[in-house]
């Protein structure tokens, strides 16, 4: 990801159907510690993030076992960017727009196809960037990082008012919208 | 992590499947396994109980698009029982929720 973002966390999974849900481990468990994310979100993210790697895995096809899915997590101030890059043969992403919409009921005769809609629906950004070499899976969310990742140096917590600190960003006591 | 799936057949002409666990793609080929399983045994109208599933993705998604229109096929229907939001998120994102009939719970599944 371009731009000034700090690495939180890399993750190499060989490209095995049983290496997804550890994936979903550790990026869903770096979210919840790092952002000020409403569990909903963090759900959105570890699905999108399931998603993204099933794609990668299916496109390597078994075929390598030495070849690996390379996940990273990364952030800045305003912005946690999830990144999914396999080495796989590449995609044309133009050719999944064949597929009917989801409102058709044409759409029952594919079976496959549903994890980029449903990647594009979950995350605030998403890019796709495939070659020969292998495709990117970038994903944005849009947060802030946590009140405990901050330190306790720079947040003194009682002379916050953290009612109205709520009020002004739109939330409810249990920090939902 | 493994999938669990439990089969009652006690429930005729409906034959429930439990399934517990992580739908994605490590465990999704086991339903699919016993979907087929279920259907060349003669089932017709099965209920998916998906109350115990903590994660579904496209993967357990199209396995039970790949359900439904094999029962179909047979004259006969794969439904849905679940509550939970996220799981019923994935459905809506996608549109299926309109192509499954979703109910609350197995009673008013086998209810018709």
């Amino acid at each position: 990801m371009p731009g000034s973002t700090d690495a939180v966390l890399s993750l190499e999974i060989p490209p095995r159907a049983e290496f997804v849900a550890v994936a979903r481990l550790v990026v869903s468990t770096a979210a919840k510690s790092r952002r000020s994310l409403a569990d909903d979100k963090v759900a959105d993210l570890t699905l999108a993030l399931s998603e993204a790697c099933t794609n990668a895995i299916e496109a390597h096809d078994g075929k390598d076992e030495a070849e690996r899915v390379t996940i990273r997590v990364d952030e800045d101030d305003e912005r946690l960017v999830v990144t999914v890059e396999d080495q796989g043969p590449g995609f044309d992403l133009l050719e999944l727009s064949a597929h009917p919409a989801v409102t058709d009921p044409d759409r029952l005769n594919f079976e496959r196809g549903l994890g980029i809609p449903i990647i594009r629906n979950l995350v605030d950004e998403v890019t796709f960037a495939s070659g020969d070499s292998g495709t990117t899976v970038t994903m944005v969310l849009h947060c802030t990082p946590s009140l405990g990742d901050l330190g306790p140096d720079l947040l003194d917590l009682d002379e916050i008012d953290l009612e109205a600190a709520w009020d002004d960003a739109g939330l409810d006591e249990e920090g939902s919208r | 992590m493994d999938l669990g799936i439990e089969v009652d057949e006690a429930r005729q002409p409906f034959v429930v499947v439990a399934v517990r666990g992580e739908v994605d793609i490590a465990t999704a080929p086991k339903l699919r396994e016993k979907l087929v399983e279920l259907a060349s045994q003669g089932a017709q109208n099965v209920v998916i109980d998906l109350e115990g599933v903590e994660f579904l993705d496209s993967t357990g998604l199209g396995v039970l698009i790949g359900g439904m229109k094999r029962l179909r096929g047979l004259d006969g229907d794969l439904t849905l029982v679940c509550t939970q939001p996220r799981i019923l998120k994935v459905f809506e994102i996608t549109g299926l929720n309109r192509a499954f009939t979703i109910h609350e719970t197995v009673d008013a599944a086998v209810a018709g």
